[in-house]
């Protein structure tokens, strides 16, 4: 029975720290759906991670509020969509080097900015208390604990988390709503495959991409929003490590579907649970002994990444103008 | 290349135009930081070329983008884009390491003439290597190359992690880094060279690999425009349908181009492991994979450009370090910032220039009076 | 019939429209009563294409109105153009493959936004429609799993649904199987008796008498023939699409001309039963089988689209044909062994191809960069990897010098150069090789005048020096003049052969317009 416990309390840890640490690549992974279904490549998303989780972690530690913290970090999101728009649809510029540009320019900016402001070496000072996503169903999550074994599973791995990773399974379902249950979601699925035949249907293909890219600026200014109001507590330089990078990967392996995104990034985050869990960990003897080789679990997402891109798991198909700039004949 | 542009103005006036636009964006920044950009960039330059010791550490750098450069370049006139000069260059340090490892273990004793092409080619080998994989899955499964290499960097970190950690690790100390290599498996530095032919010059991490560099910029020059290959390359990368009539194996051309890039970009491992650290250690490569994608932008994928584009980056390097020690609030993440912007405006926003700048050189050329001004092609 | 007091459904009257020094349309009229099906024949370049994209609201003409059921219109853009009723099926779907069928339909026209409340109020009348007209679709299928003439019916439903009174059809048969085609015909047949008018644009002789009860015949830019089908015969159709004109140094070869004898001779190039489907399984060569002897040119007439393109590919190893077999210079090849770009060169097949620009030559490259494309392993330039650039450099220069191409720059940029002189340089490239096979696609589209009469010099040139020359031409007055026998293509198929001096342009028409004597 006590082992049933912990095997209980171990599930509904790893399934908090998976759900904890899949929020982020959520937000994003729906961000690039977003703008790759419409056809543009967002190679940006961790330099919009980025400058939004900055932006959040100024405004949170000035204010001492989350709410005008969330509101700043998601407008310069948008801000660098725009950007991104900007440059890529309205005059067909390259996206991979733009969203290459747009995450150098901004790993380098929220330091140097960071160092100028705070004087900490670019890290921001700790957010105050007040300034922090609080945890929801916090009481309900202590109520149930004391049930065996399904207790702690609920408990640690479903309540109890801050209103983010609620939002960002919300999200999943909204974004999933929009693409296939409406006509802005029709149009934007469409534009990615045959541009030419959306703008012969007399619907402008800028202006779905820039609504995409709106709409991709809003969830990573989100996910930015996380890393600082919720995981964290203040800002650090890189921070993001590769989420960016990672979410796209998700995108990828989702087929680019926002549910199958989802699941990839829950896959990605457990993973990432696993290798904290397992860090020093004794590996068998019978296997070589030593320790548990988590770079092997760290690189699985890439991993699985590649092998579904080279067609060895399945297709992934991705939407048949993506990358391509849209050049209005005639 | 943009046809509608004259070839001077899109090799020669553009670039500067962009690096301008960049400078100026960085300024504004340097500005608002509570600095004086003017004043901060005079430093910057006396920082890297005032000294011999500067001007060492600035081509110390220069080397290094040399090669990441270079790497982007020849995948790019094949119309690949290759951003994974990262972990090729981390594997490609790794490639070195192996070779010196290798002989301390099993052939100690060698002299420096077998080591150092022996770590060379084992840098170039491994760096070819880690591109080839991506390459193949590109060209065989139609895997975008873009996507796979930005994996294979990850793969790459995490591969060196594990190694440091758990095979190659020096067995006496905490820090994550292998054993040291034999002092004969070593890229002798300028310093010393110098010194062996009676010039007093300051010890710096500038090391024969800079030689390397410029061999590598003229065997680059020459593979693209003076051999076979490198017409076959630029044929597929310009024009597939006429490549194919030309009797070209496209599929050939993506792996060539490949190869020589993860080539090129292990070099990198030569000037850091064999040339400074004799010994691997992890995150060497500390962007410089992505510098070179700025730098070959910049440089319009020529190796005159990129060499000179090189030295820029060796100077911002170089200068911004020197700035970080003197001047505080000033810190090397500006240079990050301004190669970000170089990228921005030399490489996403670049086409936007080039609209108004070939209206304005008709119309200059034309004259006012004819009022072709009001014809557009 | 109908009243001829009920305005004309579609009324375009002395419509011109000029592309820079290319006069596409002139003073074209058009009337076209509703309820009739008027089609609108003419070979590439005849100026139908431009005058219905003018009605669709492509381009806006230079001169002249449109009247729509009497009412004067402005057509500005195909969104302008819809909502006067006017719906166009293009040559080339647009569809998305991913999406089923039903969603096509609802793109830009959906009736709510909730897709559905939408896809609920689409279904129910595009299912009254499909009822009406007779044309079925499967609205839940994916596009890409329906076959061709389901999704041209697709196209023409996603017009109907906008209200489309007015259909315009451009060359619908060019993908469809007969039956299809017989299947299409009836459903257009239904919807003009229930008050659509229907524009069908074709080259297909057979089709208009089958199909429409008037007929325009344009050539040249100009309406040269308006009749009822009733008044109108094969004949009269295809004299008028070809016309009697007098080409450009046209000459009929006269017996003193010093010719080998031809049919004597081993054929240099013999190639049987080529056949090549495409991903929708149409034929595109369709069992074409041909000789080339020495000493000779054989021209290949017919509209664009017939084959030409694909049979200039499989012959000179680009595209490698499902089944056939090709014997060049002793050596047989078959579909699992082809040849290809490389080995046709060593076997002394030299192609000049149609497409140019993308093609033929690389625009970036330098003149002397494309003079050797597809020649730059060859020895005399170079050995193993390096390229002996002063050896290519002095080819161009004699290339140059040979074909008079101006300016005479080997370094100078390939899209810098005209037309023409681009042209003449590939000319010069392939045949400085020395081909005994050559095989030449357009060789002077986009040529000016004087370029045009050199290459022909040139073809027949090589001609007289025994090599074969096989030259695809949508000019008939260039396959007139330089050829010696004339294969006429169409749908794949040869729809026949004849010897230059039995050239005669009625019959040449009824060849290219598929309705065979």
């Amino acid at each position: 029975m006590e082992a049933l416990h912990d095997f209980g309390l171990l599930v509904g840890s790893l399934l908090g720290s998976t759900l904890r640490g899949a929020t982020p690549l959520i937000l994003c992974a729906l961000a690039g759906c977003l703008a790759e279904r419409s056809g543009v490549v967002d190679l940006g998303l961790e330099g919009k991670m980025l400058l939004s989780a900055f932006a959040a972690a100024s405004v949170a530690a000035a204010t001492g509020a989350w709410v005008p913290a969330m509101m700043v970090a998601m407008a310069l999101a948008v801000s660098m969509s725009m950007v991104q728009g900007w440059g890529c649809v309205s005059h067909r510029g390259d996206q991979v080097v733009m969203g290459m540009a747009l995450t150098m320019t901004a790993a380098g900016l929220t330091v140097v900015l960071g160092a100028a402001w705070f004087g900490l070496g670019g890290q921001t000072p700790q957010i105050a208390e007040s300034a922090r996503l609080t945890g929801w169903f916090t009481s309900d999550a202590q109520l149930v604990q004391g049930v065996p074994v399904v207790g702690p599973v609920l408990g640690l791995g479903l309540l109890g988390h801050n209103g983010l990773v609620y939002l960002a399974l919300l999200c999943v379902v909204l974004v999933w709503a929009l693409l296939f249950h409406t006509r802005l979601g029709l149009r934007l699925r469409a534009v990615g495959e045959n541009p030419l035949m959306v703008d012969a249907a007399g619907v402008s293909v800028q202006g779905l991409r820039y609504r995409a890219l709106a709409l991709n600026g809003l969830l990573s200014g989100l996910a930015g929003s996380y890393l600082v109001l919720a995981l964290n507590a203040n800002f650090i330089p890189h921070m993001t490590a590769g989420r960016g990078y990672m979410a796209l990967a998700a995108l990828i392996f989702g087929k680019w579907n926002p549910v199958g995104a989802m699941a990839a990034c829950l896959l990605f985050g457990f993973l990432d649970a696993l290798a904290i869990r397992l860090q020093g960990a004794p590996w068998p003897e019978a296997l070589g002994g030593g320790t548990v080789p988590v770079q092997a679990i760290q690189a699985l997402p890439y991993l699985l990444t590649v092998v579904l891109l080279a067609g060895f798991i399945g297709r992934a198909r991705a939407p048949a103008a993506l990358g391509v700039p849209y050049l209005k004949e005639r | 290349m943009n046809p509608t542009l004259p070839r001077w103005i899109d090799l020669g006036l553009l670039p500067v135009l962009n690096l301008a636009m960049a400078l100026v964006a960085a300024a504004v920044v340097v500005w608002a930081i509570g600095l004086e950009p003017l004043g901060v960039l005079g430093l910057l330059i006396k920082g890297a070329w005032g000294s011999p010791a500067g001007l060492s550490y600035t081509l110390y750098y220069a080397t290094t983008f040399v090669f990441t450069g270079l790497a982007v370049a020849v995948a790019f006139h094949a119309g690949l884009f290759n951003i994974g000069g990262e972990g090729q260059a981390t594997i490609g340090g790794l490639g070195t390491g192996l070779v010196a490892l290798a002989a301390l273990h099993l052939t100690p004793g060698l002299p420096a003439a077998v080591l150092v092409p022996a770590m060379v080619l084992g840098a170039m080998l491994l760096g070819a290597a880690w591109a080839a994989v991506p390459g193949a899955l590109q060209a065989w499964r139609g895997s975008h190359v873009v996507i796979t290499t930005i994996m294979f960097n990850f793969l790459a970190a995490a591969l060196m992690g594990y190694l440091l950690v758990e095979v190659l690790k020096e067995p006496v100390t905490m820090d994550l880094q292998s054993r040291a290599f034999e002092p004969a498996a070593r890229m002798p530095a300028v310093h010393e060279v110098l010194q062996a032919v009676g010039v007093d010059w300051p010890a710096t991490p500038l090391n024969l690999s800079v030689v390397l560099a410029a061999l590598a910029l003229v065997a680059v020059g020459w593979l693209l425009w003076r051999s076979r290959t490198g017409f076959a390359l630029r044929a597929s990368g310009h024009a597939p349908a006429a490549a194919l009539y030309a009797g070209v194996d496209l599929k050939r051309q993506v792996m060539a181009a490949m190869v020589v890039s993860g080539a090129l970009a292990g070099l990198v491992g030569v000037n850091e492991i064999a040339g400074v650290h004799q010994r691997l250690l992890p995150d060497f490569v500390a962007g410089a994979g992505f510098a070179g994608i700025a730098v070959s932008l910049i440089g319009r994928n020529h190796p005159v450009g990129i060499g000179l584009a090189a030295l820029l980056f060796g100077t911002l390097y170089q200068g911004g370090a020197e700035l970080a020690f003197e001047v505080p609030g000033f810190s090397r993440d500006m240079v990050f910032t301004l190669q970000g912007l170089i990228v921005l405006f030399a490489g996403a926003l670049s086409t936007v220039l080039v609209g108004p700048l070939a209206s304005l050189h008709q119309w200059l050329r034309r004259g006012p009076r004819d009022g072709a001004w009001a014809e557009r092609a | 019939m109908t009243d001829a007091a009920t305005p004309l459904a579609v009324h375009m009257v002395g419509i011109s429209k000029h592309f820079g020094a290319v006069q596409a349309n002139r003073a074209v009229d058009l009337g076209v009563q509703a309820g009739t099906v008027h089609g609108i024949v003419g070979e590439n370049g005849a100026g139908k294409s431009t005058l219905m994209s003018i009605l669709y609201g492509f381009y806006q003409a230079d001169e002249g109105r449109i009247e729509i059921d009497g009412r004067a219109v402005r057509i500005r853009d195909s969104r302008e153009a819809m909502a006067l009723g006017i719906g166009m099926v293009h040559q080339h779907f647009m569809l998305v493959d991913t999406m089923s069928a039903l969603d096509n339909v609802l793109l830009g026209a959906e009736p709510d936004w909730r897709l559905g409340a939408a896809r609920e109020v689409l279904a129910g009348r595009l299912n009254t429609l499909m009822e009406q007209t007779g044309l079925s679709v499967r609205l839940d299928v994916m596009v890409e799993d329906l076959p061709v003439g389901e999704r041209q019916r697709l196209e023409i439903l996603k017009a109907l649904v906008r209200g489309a009174r007015v259909l315009i059809l451009d060359e619908p048969t060019a993908v469809l199987t007969p039956d299809e085609t017989s299947a299409l015909f009836a459903a257009l047949r239904g919807l003009c008796e229930r008050g659509a008018t229907v524009l069908l644009i074709t080259h297909k002789l057979k089709e208009i008498l089958a199909l429409c009860d008037r007929v325009t015949v344009m050539r040249g830019g100009e309406v040269v023939l308006e009749r009822e089908i009733a008044h109108t015969s094969v004949d009269d159709l295809a004299q008028a699409m070809v016309g009697r004109r007098v080409a450009a140094g046209r000459r009929m070869p006269s017996s003193e001309e010093q010719r080998p004898a031809a049919a004597l001779q081993p054929a240099l190039l013999k190639a049987q039963g080529l056949r090549w489907t495409d991903a929708f399984g149409v034929a595109r060569l369709d069992e074409v089988s041909l000789e080339l002897r020495p000493g000779e040119i054989v021209g290949v007439a017919g509209v664009t689209g017939n084959g030409q393109t694909e049979l200039l590919e499989v012959l000179s190893g680009l595209k490698v044909p499902h089944s056939g077999t090709l014997v060049l210079a002793g050596d047989t090849f078959v579909p699992s062994a082809w040849l290809s770009p490389a080995l046709a060169r060593q076997r002394r097949l030299a192609h000049v191809p149609e497409d140019r620009l993308h093609r033929a030559l690389v625009l970036p490259f330098a003149a002397w960069e494309s003079a050797v494309l597809g020649y730059q392993g060859w020895r005399r330039y170079g050995r193993w990897a390096w390229m002996n650039r002063r050896a290519m450099r002095q080819a161009t220069l004699d290339m140059l010098q040979a074909y008079d191409v101006r300016p005479r720059k080997p370094e100078l940029r390939s899209s810098k150069f005209s037309g023409g002189n681009q042209q003449k340089l590939v000319l010069a490239r392939e045949a400085q090789a020395q081909p005994s096979v050559l095989l030449v696609g357009q060789p002077t589209r986009g040529v000016d005048i004087g370029a045009i009469e050199f290459i022909h010099a040139r073809l027949r040139a090589h001609r007289d020096a025994g090599g074969a020359v096989l030259v695809v031409s949508s000019e008939l007055d260039e396959i007139l003049a330089i050829s010696d026998r004339v294969l006429v293509m169409n749908a794949g198929r040869v729809a026949g052969e004849l010897p230059i001096e039995e050239c005669e342009v009625a019959a040449l028409g009824r060849l290219m317009g598929g309705a065979a004597h």
